[in-house]
């Protein structure tokens, strides 16, 4: 595999899923990036622009690769054996695959909340202080200030600011979900990836959930992936199509959902995707 | 079909119902033999051993050619080197098994050790009295000697080598309970701290190892109740044939604490002299009972002590999901 030459040139000319942003506004850029599993590609020359405190949504097919275009940005894909990346990401301009990234700084500053949720068995106030605590903060009086003000964020306070120092697990699925989303606020990061944050939940769950993201994108770049066209529809300002692992298209949303380009995302969108 | 079907007795029924009785009568006599067993042995040692057991009995040390006085010191020396061993085991145990599952990739490196875990567990006793004679006393203690010119140290019979053979005999056990505990982390717990920037060695003693302390004391349990009353592996490595002092130096000349390398005194050992090497064996058999007695007493508590304590860690936080 040829590796792709990124050169300043390269990032800024224009590419082949093309819409026109403003290059301050954008958080987070790809150009030609490709991820290999051992021979398996998963990821095929993706070229995105995702905008500053805004929501971003991908869809696709299962296998797509959602989920692997996700974790380039808080190399979690670092921790899978024979993983190889081409091509390149960055944000605010930096190459975070350059080799003086610090990978722990970098997790800090792009949070992320799983399909499942996973909180940690322990209780609610040490879940959402875990990561401040790694931060090295151990004044208790400013943990709980974060823990207070994260849990607010993640709209979850109410429910629970009566049993903080009661187990995580005994909360229901939407609860533990949000207070893992907390949990990833409470290191003020700038960035949130979101895999199917809401697919394991029940409807009035989901909309909470929803709610929360538009919330949230006052001030943060989100990105989510969704299995639900409807969510996508909603909660997202941009919407990508992956399919076998190219970017067919990605655009506003409202376009991807109303005059797509690409017949094939037409088909998934409208549910004729065989 | 009436009701009144019901009051006819049904013979038939009736003989099968026989069958069935004297087969479960079968079963029941069967599962419960191994009770009777217990019972037995159990009923044996208390109603033989109770007699002897004084509070000078507990608290003496052995006098007239062992028909007399106590048995403190073996009390002593067999909880004293029950303690040293699972200090050198545990973080030698717990600390291969977080090796092999969190660091080492699956590969032949892995395997080879699984392997020789394995292998090590299958070993008879009194093999591992040998190889800690020659490997600890005979090499690795004069070689120290040597080293620190520090005479004859390290390279005699001495507690720390016979807790260190006691401890490669339980090393197995702990390994594989330790792994058994760290595998039933949920995965997904290592991401989400690894995401939220936590290093790998932050996420095992913040995540993995809080949630796996219930199965690693588990496994803390099965190696003292597998090394606490084993005789072979002290038999050429520490213990005393007869010694009334007990194991202690003062540290700093006031602080007492048990010598490492002082020989020891211990309840099974002490058992197999009077029952095989006394010069009146007849005249010490209540004295063997008694003996028994509080060792099987005393590997109860431990095992109870420890119980408790998982039975806390479960209780806490989180515990609730793994089991
Ligand atoms: N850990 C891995 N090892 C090897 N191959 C992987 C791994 N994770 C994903 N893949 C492969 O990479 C491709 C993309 O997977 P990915 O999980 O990114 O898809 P996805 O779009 O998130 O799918 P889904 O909607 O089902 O979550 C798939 O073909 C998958 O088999
Ligand atoms: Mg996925």
């Amino acid at each position: 595999m040829n590796r792709p030459e990124t050169t300043e040139k390269n990032l800024k000319t224009e590419h082949k899923s093309g819409v026109e942003m403003d290059e301050a506004l954008v958080k987070i850029k790809t150009r030609a990036l490709s991820v290999y599993y051992g021979a398996t590609q998963a990821l095929k020359q993706v070229d995105m622009d995702i905008k500053k405190q805004a929501v971003t949504a991908l869809i696709g097919p299962s296998g797509c690769g959602k989920s692997t275009f996700l974790r380039v940005f808080n190399r979690m894909n670092d921790m899978i054996p024979d993983t190889r990346l081409e091509g390149k990401a960055t944000i605010d301009g930096i190459d975070i695959y350059s080799p003086n990234i610090n990978v722990v700084t970098l997790r800090r500053l792009v949070g992320m909340v799983f399909q499942k949720s996973n909180p940690f068995p322990k209780t609610i106030f040490d879940n959402v202080a875990y990561g401040p605590k790694l931060n090295g903060v151990t004044n208790r009086s400013q943990l709980e200030e974060i823990v207070e003000r994260s849990l607010i964020q993640a709209a979850i306070w109410d429910e629970v600011k009566d049993r903080l120092h009661r187990s995580a697990m005994e909360l229901s699925g939407g609860q533990q979900q949000r207070v893992c989303i907390a949990r990833a606020l409470a290191v003020s990061p700038e960035i949130l990836l979101m895999d199917e944050p809401a697919s394991a939940l029940d409807p009035i769950s989901t909309a909470k959930i929803e709610e929360l993201i538009h919330d949230l994108k006052k001030e943060y770049t989100i990105v989510i992936v969704t299995h639900n066209m409807q969510q996508a529809a909603r909660v997202s300002d941009y919407t990508g199509f992956f399919l076998l692992g190219e970017l067919i298209e990605f655009d506003k949303t409202e376009r991807i959902f109303e005059v797509p380009k690409d017949k094939r995302t037409e088909d998934y969108i409208t549910g004729r995707f065989g | 079909m009436t009701t009144a079907l019901l009051a006819i007795p049904n013979l038939q029924a009736r003989r099968i119902n026989v069958l069935e009785a004297v087969f479960m009568a079968i079963l029941h006599f069967l599962a419960y033999l191994p009770v009777c067993a217990l019972v037995l042995i159990l009923g044996k040692i208390v109603h033989s051993g109770i007699g002897v057991i004084t509070w000078e009995f507990l608290t003496q040390a052995p006098v007239e050619g062992m028909t007399k006085g106590g048995i403190f010191p073996c009390i002593f020396g067999t909880l004293s080197i029950t303690l040293l061993m699972i200090l050198i085991a545990l973080p030698i145990g717990v600390g291969a098994a977080i090796y092999m599952v969190e660091y080492a990739k699956e590969g032949v490196w892995v395997r080879v050790i699984r392997a020789a875990v394995n292998n090590l567990a299958g070993i008879p006793s009194v093999v591992f009295g040998l190889f800690g004679m020659g490997f600890f006393i005979l090499f690795v203690g004069h070689h120290l000697d040597e080293v620190l010119r520090t005479g004859l140290l390290f390279g005699k019979p001495c507690m720390l080598w016979a807790a260190a053979t006691l401890a490669i005999l339980v090393l197995p056990v702990i390994i594989v309970s330790t792994e058994e505990a760290l595998n039933a982390v949920p995965q997904s717990h290592r991401s989400a701290s690894m995401a939220l920037g936590a290093t790998k060695w932050q996420t095992i003693r913040d995540v993995v190892l809080p949630q796996a302390k219930g199965g690693i004391l588990t496994g803390a349990i099965l190696a003292i109740s597998r090394g606490a009353g084993e005789t072979a592996p002290i038999l050429f490595t520490g213990c005393a044939y007869f010694l009334p002092r007990l194991p202690i130096v003062k540290l700093f000349g006031i602080i007492p604490m048990i010598n490492p390398m002082d020989q020891f005194m211990e309840l099974s050992y002490h058992i197999f002299i009077m029952a095989t090497q006394s010069t009146n064996a007849q005249k010490t058999m209540p004295i063997q009972f008694g003996t028994t007695l509080v060792l099987i007493s005393l590997t109860f508590f431990l095992n109870l002590g420890a119980i408790l304590l998982r039975s806390h860690y479960r209780k806490s936080l989180g515990q609730v999901t793994l089991q």
